[in-house]
């Protein structure tokens, strides 16, 4: 008897972690199915309710209708993908390439070139802020998707990541696509490419959430309700947070700001799970 | 050291050009910049300045205001660090204990880390608002005053419980990693000579898993400090008064609400030289741990 407890307690209390953990998520997904007035009293049932057609619709279309109204859903759906997606492939593509460089060739300055992009890794957004904002404004960058991204691109976490992967292919690869009269550039795009599909994949996972999530680099350099994303126009919804807020439609909103990349995490576990352990090595 | 290498100077230069520039444009200048700016006073109209060495650090140092989100922003930070991995640890054991279902809990637990600092934000501003949140309004039922937007303390509380809720997934990732590498072999020759569960807890898995607890709480103290502006920008904007308003947000306020660019800069330029001694950290550890 003490042995079957022993086995069953580890399993109740990750049963009790799950259900915290869904907990703020669970009921987020009952407000949106309820009207305003029902949250609004605080009476937040504990089963959906029949208003989830009309709160999405809402969310999706128009963006609220009360005192904090921001750009339907649908739009700041758009800008947030393009925008993950710009910085996950930017990143990707330009880390390739100085990964490449860096290892595969002896030229005066790798070193420099190198400890520059190194240096990127202690310099983020958030204590540069206001001298980036000013190169983007006199670079005319700003309001537009360009200064949104662009910015974020540079990645010292992934050139070192393809680096270090670059460093372990075989020496026999290098010298036999030489003898056989192979450029750089072909030994790039058909040898090395193929090599790092898997290491491209658990990049992106990673990337695209980091590029989703972004908050205080969109707040600054962009103040056009049509380029708004959909983390920032959430959040601005909410205002002061009071309790006459239309927190039916803000919680679709929440929902809708959340699934893609909750989505993408679940649906590519396998690849995030490398990218997330390799990222941090 | 790679020992077939391609020849060329100009393929290399040109393929790390756009890296290069990038970082030059968005990241080195505007680094320069800062150090630049927070050497200089502007006159409030923006029109003139002048140089003026480092009074600068030394009035923000000096301020009551920069040393109240200093404090605060070790609360946060220790808190958040604290909590995500007491209790990312805690789970992980449990979940090491079953070897069929740690991977099941890994996905059930593992979700949170895609969900964005501001959204983790709004979805505990649902359950502990006042008077819509369902927990809020059971604690001013039960006869508990709570109103995170007039009580400091409790908007502290809440935006570490929604920053560490969403750092726990990445933690338990980690530590259950760590649990996993540890050699069966060892931990059973323990139970042999008699060793119960909580000692060979304290002295044989804790003392192996300590480089990974090292490296966690460096990655849990930068996402703290820098990481988490969203979450207190949409749940409390630093208040209520300055009691939720942390290092990082200070300098948003002074740089972009107040426009003081002397002040903001030399801020930023302290918060440079706290990333550079983390991240340095960080690489000794990571160097250490290769050799080994």
């Amino acid at each position: 008897m003490r042995r079957y407890w022993s086995s069953l307690w580890p399993h109740l209390w990750l049963l009790l972690g799950v259900l915290i953990f869904a907990a703020p998520i669970y009921i987020t997904l009952i407000g949106s199915t309820h009207d305003a007035s029902t949250i609004g009293r605080g009476d937040v049932p504990l089963l959906p309710g029949s208003h989830a057609v009309e709160n999405y619709t809402a969310a999706w279309v128009s963006g609220g209708s009360g005192r904090f109204t921001v750009s339907p859903a649908s739009r700041m759906l758009l800008n947030s993908t393009i925008m993950a997606l710009c910085i996950a492939v930017g990143k990707i593509v330009i880390s390739l390439l100085s990964a490449y460089a860096v290892v595969f060739f002896r030229f005066p300055g790798r070193m420099i070139a190198f400890w520059t992009i190194f240096m990127t890794l202690m310099l983020p957004v958030e204590v540069r802020i206001i001298p980036t904002y000013q190169v983007i404004v006199s670079m005319d960058l700003f309001n537009s998707m360009a200064g949104l991204t662009i910015p974020l691109i540079a990645s010292a976490t992934a050139t070192l990541l393809f680096r270090q992967f670059f460093l372990t292919i075989p020496e026999e690869y290098v010298e036999a696509a030489k003898m056989d009269g192979a450029g750089p550039m072909r030994f790039f795009r058909d040898i090395l490419l193929p090599l790092s599909v898997t290491n491209i994949a658990a990049l992106f996972v990673i990337l695209f959430i980091y590029g989703w999530n972004q908050y205080l680099w969109p707040l600054l350099v962009v103040n056009d309700r049509s380029l708004e994303t959909i983390v920032v126009g959430m959040a601005k919804m909410i205002g002061t947070g009071d309790a006459q807020n239309e927190w039916n439609v803000i919680m679709a909103m929440a929902v809708l700001a959340l699934l893609p990349p909750v989505a993408v995490v679940l649906l590519m576990q396998r690849w995030f799970l490398k990218g997330l352990t390799e990222t941090e090595k | 050291m790679r020992k077939t290498v391609f020849n060329g100077t100009a393929l290399p230069l040109l393929l790390l050009t756009p890296q290069l520039v990038i970082t030059a444009i968005f990241f080195l200048w505007p680094a320069g910049a800062a150090i630049w700016q927070s050497l200089l006073q502007e006159d409030p109209w923006g029109m003139s300045s002048q140089f003026v060495g480092l009074r600068n650090f030394t009035e923000v140092l000096a301020e009551p205001e920069w040393r109240g989100a200093a404090w605060n922003t070790l609360i946060f930070s220790s808190s958040v660090a604290v909590l995500a991995m007491g209790t990312a640890l805690f789970l992980a054991v449990q979940a090491d204990k079953s070897i069929r279902g740690a991977n099941i809990y890994r996905t059930l637990l593992v979700w949170p880390y895609a969900v964005a600092p501001a959204i983790a934000a709004v979805l505990w501003l649902f359950l502990f608002h006042p008077s819509i949140g369902l927990v809020g309004r059971a604690l001013n039922e039960a006869g508990v005053a709570w109103d995170y937007k007039l009580n400091g303390n409790q908007a502290m509380l809440l935006v570490i419980v929604a920053a560490a809720w969403k750092q726990v997934s990445y933690n338990f990732i980690f530590f259950l990693a760590g649990l996993q590498s540890i050699p069966r072999s060892v931990l059973e020759a323990a139970a042999i000579d008699g060793a119960k569960p909580v000692r060979r807890f304290w002295t044989i898995i804790l003392p192996l898993l300590s480089p990974t607890a090292f490296f966690l709480l460096v990655v849990n103290l930068v996402y703290a400090f820098f990481d988490t502006f969203g979450v207190i920008h949409a749940l409390t904007g630093g208040g209520p008064g300055k009691a939720t308003e942390t290092l990082i947000y200070k300098v948003y306020v002074e740089g972009v609400q107040n426009v003081n660019l002397g002040s903001s800069s030399a801020q930023s330029v302290i918060l440079m030289i706290l990333v550079i001694a983390l991240t340095a950290v960080q690489f000794r550890f990571i160097e250490r741990k290769v050799h080994y």
